[in-house]
């Protein structure tokens, strides 16, 4: 058996040779994975939990905003929404049958997610779907393994209890845009929005609150398993505190009804604004959930401009409402004294032009609080004869006139105060004695808007320079240190005097079925001309307001404080093309003071105010939170 | 007789009791212990769950072991009468999945013959083996190095190696070559011819290149550098040495592995099981499995040395560099040292076809070793 031996021999040689390599291999397999485990552990440690841990964004709750009794203006409620990614989506059109049908989406909304998906960035999340119950919210939850892409997200949407009462002052949310996604990473999550209007936009900052951190386990296709510790809670957003009274507010807003107006309320002790009225108004809900072109387009259209904040932005000619402040130019200049009479009959010449009282008949003989009561505009003629414009708009500026109080809300205008330096700065062109005669009756080139009548009527009442104020944030010059006006105080209590016998017997806002017990009540009415009246109108005979159009009746003004004995409010409405301030615009203002002070007198009954309305407590620190956080942005 | 010229002098006295008894126990329970293992890792994968894959990987496991014992005990005569029949069966087969295979897994492996699914190539790994050792078994040492005598060798390594990389599984035809030359190493063609062959293997490669389909061409271009596809197979093995590395010294735990509970990693419960395992277990877990099958294989290649019969020693020890080939090939893509090419890794990965394999494989060496004082007549003409 040589052969077999040679066989043999040869065989269990290389045999033992192979169970060698098998022994190198499997040593080369054991010194590989020393090397992946041992060596380099620690950094494929990194890379596992690289992989598996991805920190995401903890959503601040946006703070509140609440009226003087913390009646809460703007919340934020429970919101379930659907999302699309539209890179993660694959095939988006068979994703969004899918989900139309579980969330009965109609075309048009379909239509509009397809247009969203086009137009932003494929790795931006598009709402499909909002404000879902909770039945659908759970059905699209369950058909996530079948919709890729789609993100479901239980989050907080603002919400605003009486938005058409505030939507003026507190504005509203929207998406932000791609310049404000690049600038804040939390912009990038779903659904995530910005103020857009308002004291939403304006005090945004202090509203949004920080973002908080928390470490979730993701799945390979970046699902969250769990949440891993430890978390960083996200902070709410600072509260804002408003003066406003939600019950004045609402009041006002029903005086002013389907008018053109605003109306706004001053506290004289304060300078708060308890009221800040504007019609018509819209409902932010509508912003903020997304609105329709349709309804937007109609909001642009109506002539009665609804998106404008009239009691700040809008500026208008005060009319009769500015007499006082051009009295009290002519008692400091010494033009005329309290006794001063004027005779009217109707009509005062200057050159060969003839400057028209209100009254075609004229008043005849009257002294400076007849002409204030009365509102005679031949007597203010007169006084303006003598005056010199600058004088006027110098005590006008004392008022308040011309002046941008930053209340914190968005849209102040500071109208107009024209004085010769203007005209020539302006026009090119010297100032006539006629232009003088005009702004005396608060027509021609002098325009406030009603927060400033208001303020104007608050610094009449007091005798102090009240800053008005409205976001009890921000810092706001102390009540007592308002200083007192340079104004002689006896002039100042003649004025008052005329606005007190405004509302008296044979004033022109005396009210005949105003109980006598009531609380008495000061006050200037005030009919602003739109447009000039030619001579020939005026020949024709003057058309009542009631038959002319709308765009060419006379704004109704009144400004008015109370009580008379120790003022605690002043309030100041305009009615645009309402027609005379008397009938239209003083019956407003004589119940927005009443109003204030049966309110204001309630709360001092015991702090009744929390009583009388149901209001929820919040838990978010003192009434008022650290003002120098919110310092003007 | 036909029979009487293939059995010699000699045959085989013990009673059925008596060779189960001979049987290595020690190395049956080490084989029961690698199975459990990866019942444990199927465990594992399915999220802690028995169902759906430990409990069948189990059972499976249980009619596997007792085909290997039956094989085992078999004798071992039968075995070498059947080894050119099961290769034309299992080329025909090969034959057959080529024009009328299922579609699947990107290529046709697949027969289905009712009640289950055969892998033909499977088969074909432990039948070429048998042929070659049948074959060389009838050759002196001298007759086995002449040139002509490759030819055979050749014809029944290479049809069935050509079909199943058409087919296209690159990775049990390179296995089916890698077993077939070892058994022709160990049967004594001189190295010289294997020095040769190694040498034009380099110009060959271009000459095979263009022929792989492009699937096949991207996983080796993507072995070589794994992160020029960090999305397709080169993601795979970078997140397979992710979940390699970050199991450390000892692992994340039981059903603790992140990579796998979260789904970064692919094919779990077959190619890349081996990865859960060093996840959760870590290198000790990784050594302790590979330390179990080098003592399975070794003791395989021992068999063959210590077999009085050339069929025996051949059939034996190319059976178990068979297996070893399929390890290596496993943890060695999974490690990213190799090519992925869809190996799984023998007791552990789940699937039939792994699991039957492994048993006729290990059961023919096990029959070896029951059988190895039996001498075998050099010729089994008339069978083939």
């Amino acid at each position: 058996m040589a052969r077999e031996g040679q066989r043999y021999q040869t065989f269990s040689r290389r045999a033992f040779m192979l169970a060698g390599l098998q022994g190198v291999a499997f040593t080369a397999l054991g010194g590989r994975l020393y090397y992946l485990t041992i060596i380099n552990g620690e950094q494929y440690r990194l890379r596992a939990d690289k992989n598996r841990i991805s920190t995401r964004l903890v959503v601040p709750e946006r703070g509140e905003i609440l009226d003087r009794n913390d009646v809460k203006l703007a919340v934020n409620q429970p919101d379930f929404t659907v999302y699309l990614i539209p890179e993660q989506a694959g095939d988006i059109t068979k994703t969004l049958a899918k989900l139309s049908r579980i969330l009965k989406l109609d075309k048009r909304k379909l239509a509009r997610v397809v247009r969203q998906i086009k137009r932003q960035r494929k790795f931006l999340p598009v709402s499909v779907a909002g404000g879902l119950d909770w039945n659908t919210f759970s059905r699209v939850n369950v058909g996530m393994p079948e919709l890729p892409g789609v993100l479901t997200n239980a989050g907080l949407s603002r919400y605003y209890p009486d938005g058409r009462e505030f939507a003026h002052i507190v504005g509203y949310l929207a998406r932000p845009n791609e310049e404000e996604i690049a600038l804040t990473r939390m912009y990038r999550l779903p659904g995530f929005k910005v103020g857009r209007q308002g004291l939403e936009r304006r005090f945004e900052n202090e509203l949004r609150g920080s973002p908080g951190a928390r470490r979730v386990e993701v799945n390979a296709v970046g699902r969250e398993i769990r949440e891993l510790p430890p978390r960083r809670d996200a902070s709410k957003g600072e509260d804002l505190r408003l003066s406003l009274d939600i019950r004045l507010q609402k009041f006002a807003l029903e005086q002013l009804g389907e008018e053109a107006a605003g109306a706004v309320v001053i506290d004289l002790e304060t300078g708060e604004l308890t009221a800040l009225a504007s019609t018509p108004t819209y409902d932010p809900n509508e912003f903020t959930r997304g609105i329709s072109q349709e309804n937007y387009d109609g909001l642009l259209k109506d002539p009665r401009k609804p998106l404008l904040n009239k009691a700040l932005s809008g500026q208008y000619p005060p009319g009769s409402t500015m007499k006082m402040v051009v009295a009290l130019a002519a008692l400091e200049q010494g033009v005329i004294n309290s006794d001063t009479e004027f005779f009217c009959n109707g009509k005062h010449k200057l050159g060969d032009h003839t400057f028209h009282c209100w009254k075609k008949q004229g008043h005849g003989k009257q002294n400076l609080l007849g002409g204030l009561a009365n509102s005679c505009d031949v007597y203010f003629y007169n006084i303006a004869e003598k005056l010199d414009i600058d004088f006027i708009a110098e005590m006008a500026r004392k008022f308040g006139f011309g002046e941008i109080f930053n209340i914190g809300v968005d849209g102040e205008r500071s109208g107009l105060v024209a004085n010769r330096r203007w005209k020539r700065d302006y026009m090119n062109e010297a100032w006539h004695l006629g232009e003088t005669l005009n702004v005396s009756i608060g027509q021609g080139a002098m325009l406030a808007t009603p927060l400033q009548l208001a303020v104007m009527t608050a610094r009449l009442a007091t005798g102090r320079e009240i800053y008005p104020s409205v976001v009890r944030n921000l810092p706001s010059i102390e009540a007592a240190a308002f200083n007192q006006l340079q104004v002689n105080p006896l002039h100042l209590r003649e004025v008052r005097r005329g606005m007190e016998m405004v509302m008296e017997p044979r004033g022109t806002a005396y009210d005949p079925k105003r109980r006598k017990t009531a609380v008495k009540q000061a006050g200037k009415t005030g009919t602003a001309q739109v447009r000039r009246i030619t001579k020939e109108e005026r020949e024709a005979g003057l058309l009542d307001n009631d038959e002319k159009p709308w765009r060419t009746r006379d704004h109704a003004l009144f400004v008015g404080y109370a009580p008379t004995d120790s003022p605690r409010f002043a309030v100041s409405v305009l009615v645009q093309h309402g027609g005379g301030g008397a009938a239209t615009a003083a019956p407003i203002g004589r119940a927005l003071l009443d109003k204030a002070i049966e309110l204001d007198t309630a709360n001092e009954l015991g702090g009744s105010a929390t009583a009388t309305l149901p209001v929820e407590k919040t838990d978010s620190g003192p009434s008022r939170p650290n003002a120098d956080g919110l310092r003007d942005s | 007789m036909a029979t009487g010229r293939i059995f010699g002098p000699r045959t085989v006295q013990k009673s059925l009791f008596q060779r189960l008894l001979s049987l290595n126990w020690f190395i049956l329970a080490i084989i029961v212990a690698i199975a459990a293992t990866g019942t444990a890792m199927l465990y594992s994968v399915a999220g802690g769950q028995i169902e759906p894959w430990a409990s069948r990987h189990a059972m499976r496991f249980g009619i596997a072991f007792l085909l290997m014992l039956g094989i085992a005990v078999t004798d071992i005569r039968y075995w070498m009468a059947l080894a050119y029949p099961a290769w034309l069966l299992g080329f025909l087969m090969l034959l057959l999945v080529e024009l009328a295979g299922t579609v699947g897994m990107g290529g046709q492996r697949w027969l289905d013959i009712g009640f289950m699914r055969i892998q033909p190539s499977e088969l074909m790994k432990i039948a070429v083996i048998m042929a070659l050792a049948r074959y060389y078994h009838a050759r002196t040492f001298a007759q086995a190095r002449r040139l002509p005598a490759l030819i055979t060798p050749i014809i029944l390594l290479a049809l069935p190696a050509i079909l199943v990389i058409k087919q296209p599984d690159l990775g049990t035809g390179l296995m089916i070559l890698a077993g077939g030359a070892a058994i022709m190493f160990m049967a004594g063609i001189s190295g010289w011819i294997f020095a040769g062959v190694g040498a034009a293997a380099v110009p060959a490669a271009f000459v095979v290149w263009p022929v792989l389909n492009e699937y096949q061409q991207n996983r080796i271009l993507t072995f070589f550098n794994p992160e020029s596809d960090p999305l397709g197979a080169g993601y795979q093995i970078t997140q397979s040495k992710i979940a390699l590395g970050s199991g450390g010294m000892s692992g994340k735990g039981f059903l603790e592995g992140t990579q796998s509970h979260l789904n970064f990693l692919p094919e779990m419960k077959t190619d890349f099981i081996f990865t859960v395992l060093v996840e959760e277990f870590g290198l000790i877990g990784a050594v302790t499995v590979l330390f179990l099958y080098g003592s399975v294989l070794i003791y395989g290649l021992l068999i063959g040395i210590g077999c009085r019969n050339q069929f025996g020693r051949l059939l034996a020890s190319g059976l178990a560099m068979s297996l070893f080939f399929y390890i290596l090939i496993n943890v060695g893509m999974v490690m990213g040292l190799m090519p992925v090419v869809g190996v799984p890794l023998p007791l552990i990965s789940y699937g039939g076809s792994a699991m039957l394999t492994w048993a006729i494989a290990y059961g023919l060496i096990l029959s070896v070793a029951t059988h190895r004082h039996v001498t075998l007549a050099p010729k089994g003409s008339g069978l083939a």
